[in-house]
């Protein structure tokens, strides 16, 4: 089977980090953002994936080179013979994972929405009966793929696609199905009365047949295709168990990693760190060195090669690979970049995201601070800005 | 000096009667308290009490306002009298010309524009002085002297400054700081081994218990049973007697009033209003609490027996004597 995973553009609503790294690669908890869906993929009998991506597809090919190791993903350079798609596309690289698969960029010349991605990469999506997946590149969940996969062949029809339950459905564009079957009715955006709770997951299984319905041309699949296909009876709807959290922005990528920390509590708690100074869930690297008298947690990820030192206090944080954070610091809520050093005693919270090797001097206080990369922070942020 | 009187309209109290009790026997000098019937103005007390004041038959005395600090060059100022005959004689200090829209200024014989600085020496006449109840110094004494050249000034280049808000109390702390380096060297902490960290000008009192992984300073002062646990770090401000800072948590340009109590990585700042570092005749402006609608950003000020909890943010805020928070506080006066 195949998976097609729309990267899509520079991933600006994750700035800083995605100016830093392409925003697949981005750790979620320790793990690429893109390794966390390949893996559930592989999982599932998926052999290649195919990311559609419209901009930054040399620096992604270029990263995912570098992270080699990290992705597990084994890079052979032969460009594939056969063009992905008419013209449009420059045929990607084929990633040979160590997972058995093939990973290809299927790249856009021009931003083609999220369906025209799918015609760009036609001739792999149809080169068997197989029915193949589609995501959307910043979603985090148990992935129910092999459920999937299962749904979609008892219906039988051309789409389904997963929903999941909110609290707010009046925020959001809502699926109104048949609670039974899960037959779609139809899409109600920001319904002003309860149709219904589940909104579009943007995960999806279609069979091949569904690209008669997609042209090579800017489209977008849930406002063009998704009612059409609704009306004639061909989308289904799978309600997904568990949590599920759209991270691509810092806010919803911290409230995410709550979520996937309690969710490996359930799963496998041995990969969390417990005993004294570790409250919660709490994610450390192997090779990351924790100083004296720290309290980590709850919610907190430390990356590898992370040195916290002695009398720090963590909590509700991701910090990334290679950042140092000084002696009696306080962080709540923030995402410290890869390589950034953080002074002793500093104060950061409400949502401060530091981009790649920032230095944050000692004693400061950021208040939702946005820090683009390489930047030296001396003086406090008390109010929340971007520092470019 | 054979005695020192604080006169004034405030109603004493026991705080009041200790410290001039303590006073006494620290510097052996017997200090009194009168408190004026009413509010009687800068000169009013002065001749209300005119007879305490002459008692004993003094050859001068000094008169000081209580918010000021300077280093006092009383023996200047004494021997200054006597080389102009015996007369009187008022502290001057230099204002720069904006600043000193906002004071009293003297005008000296070498037209040079001195500031107004209540810090006068007086000989032992006051025949002549009006007989109302209500009689300010500068206005209506000082302009009568200077108007028959019996007023001259004594200037001085050491600090000056005045203490009019809380917030001028860590600049103004700073200043006595600074002077100590140059007069009494050995009441200032230094670095020794198995002792707190110091950076820069720092008073300890003895009985203050700090954990050495501290790190104190510049300009801090710990008053007397203060507790500072693991890896706290202070700067910029007064730990007033009693109070306990518990492990890493961070005070920067407050004052910590006494047996206040803060939480462990609990942070505590102010914004510090010093005057001009680059003009030294920048004097510290009396700023409002409040400016459009806004509280000023000032240091911080926690009351008395004020407990802070674990981990959390105050910020150029005053919190009022009593009073258990249960959560940050920012630009906001607790009351």
């Amino acid at each position: 089977m195949k998976a097609l995973i729309l990267v899509g553009g520079y991933g600006t609503r994750l700035r800083p980090l995605t100016l830093s790294v392409p925003k697949p690669l981005v750790e979620f908890c320790n793990k690429p953002i893109l390794l966390h869906q390949v893996e559930a993929l592989v999982k599932a009998g998926v052999d290649h994936v195919i990311l559609a991506v419209s901009y930054m597809s040399d620096l992604l090919e270029k990263e995912m080179k570098a992270q080699e190791q990290i992705l597990g993903i084994k890079i052979s350079l032969s460009h594939e013979k056969e063009p992905l798609g008419t013209g449009k596309s420059n045929a990607g690289l084929v990633f040979l994972s160590k997972l058995g698969i093939k990973i290809s960029l299927s790249h856009e010349k021009e931003p083609l929405g999220t369906a025209g991605p799918l015609a760009l990469a036609r001739e792999l999506l149809t080169d068997n009966s197989d029915p193949f997946f589609v995501l959307n590149s910043d979603v985090i969940c148990d992935f129910p793929f092999e459920d999937m996969v299962k749904f979609h062949q008892h219906h039988g029809k051309q789409g389904t696609i997963v929903v999941t339950k909110v609290e707010e459905p009046s925020k959001y564009g809502v699926v109104v199905y048949e609670g039974e079957s899960g037959r779609i009715h139809r899409f109600v955006e920001k319904p002003q009365v309860f149709v219904s709770n589940k909104i579009n997951a943007g995960m999806y299984i279609f069979s091949p047949s569904v690209l008669h319905r997609i042209q090579l041309r800017p489209t977008s699949i849930e406002k063009e295709i998704f009612p059409v296909m609704a009306q004639e009876g061909h989308l289904y709807a799978m309600e997904l168990q568990g949590f599920w959290m759209d991270i691509g922005q810092p806010k919803d990528f911290l409230t995410g990693m709550c979520m996937y920390l309690q969710s490996e509590r359930q799963r496998s708690p041995e990969r969390l760190r417990t005993g004294p100074g570790f409250l919660g869930n709490v994610l450390v690297d192997p090779t990351a060195r924790i100083g004296q008298n720290c309290t980590l947690g709850p919610n907190v990820t430390i990356g590898a090669g992370v040195v916290l030192e002695d009398g720090v206090r963590i909590k509700r944080c991701t910090v990334l690979k290679g950042a140092r954070v000084r002696s009696h610091s306080w962080l709540e809520s923030c995402i410290i970049g890869w390589s950034c050093s953080v002074g002793q005693w500093v104060r950061m919270e409400n949502v401060t995201v530091l981009g790649e090797d920032v230095i944050v001097n000692d004693e400061l206080y950021l208040n939702g601070a946005n820090v683009l990369p390489h930047k030296s922070i001396a003086e406090s942020v008390p109010e929340p800005r971007i520092i470019m | 000096m054979k005695e020192i009187l604080l006169v004034g309209f405030y109603q004493p109290n026991e705080a009041l009667s200790r410290f001039l009790s303590c006073a006494q026997q620290e510097f052996k000098i017997p200090i009194r308290y009168l408190q004026e019937y009413s509010a009687l103005s800068t000169a009013g007390g002065i001749y209300h009490f005119r007879d305490q004041i002459l008692s004993g038959g003094p050859e001068a005395f000094f008169i000081m306002n209580a918010d000021v600090c300077s280093e006092f060059p009383l023996l200047e100022m004494l021997e200054f009298q006597k080389e102009h005959g015996n007369t009187h004689v008022i502290l001057g200090t230099t204002a720069n010309r904006k600043q000193s829209m906002n004071y009293g200024c003297i005008v000296e014989n070498q037209d040079t524009n001195e500031k107004n600085q209540q810090d006068l020496l007086l000989e032992e006449q006051m025949n002549g002085w009006q007989r109302a109840e209500v009689i300010r110094l500068e206005q209506d004494i000082f302009t009568a002297l200077a108007g028959r050249g019996k007023l001259y000034v004594y200037k001085t280049d050491q600090f000056w400054s005045q203490i009019k808000s809380a917030g001028s109390a860590i600049y103004a702390s700073r200043l006595y700081l600074n002077h100590y380096r140059k007069t009494h060297p050995e009441r200032l902490a230094n670095n020794e081994e198995g002792r707190p960290t110091i950076r820069g000008n720092v008073y300890i009192h003895p009985t203050a218990n700090i954990d050495p992984t501290a790190v104190l300073g510049p300009n801090v002062s710990i008053g007397t049973g203060v507790t500072i646990g693991a890896g706290v770090r202070v700067r910029e401000s007064i730990i007033l007697h009693g109070a306990t800072l518990q492990d890493h948590s961070c005070v920067l340009n407050s004052i910590v009033g006494w047996d206040s109590t803060i939480g462990k990585w609990a942070r505590v700042e102010g914004t510090p209003s010093d005057p001009n570092p680059n003009d030294p005749y920048a004097k510290i402006d009396s700023e409002t609490l409040f400016r459009e609608g806004k509280l000023t950003p000032s240091i911080t000020i926690l009351g008395c027996n004020v407990n802070i909890p674990s981990e959390v943010i105050i910020l150029n805020a005053i919190v009022l004597p009593h009073k258990d928070l249960n959560r940050g506080f920012k630009n906001q006066i607790i009351l």
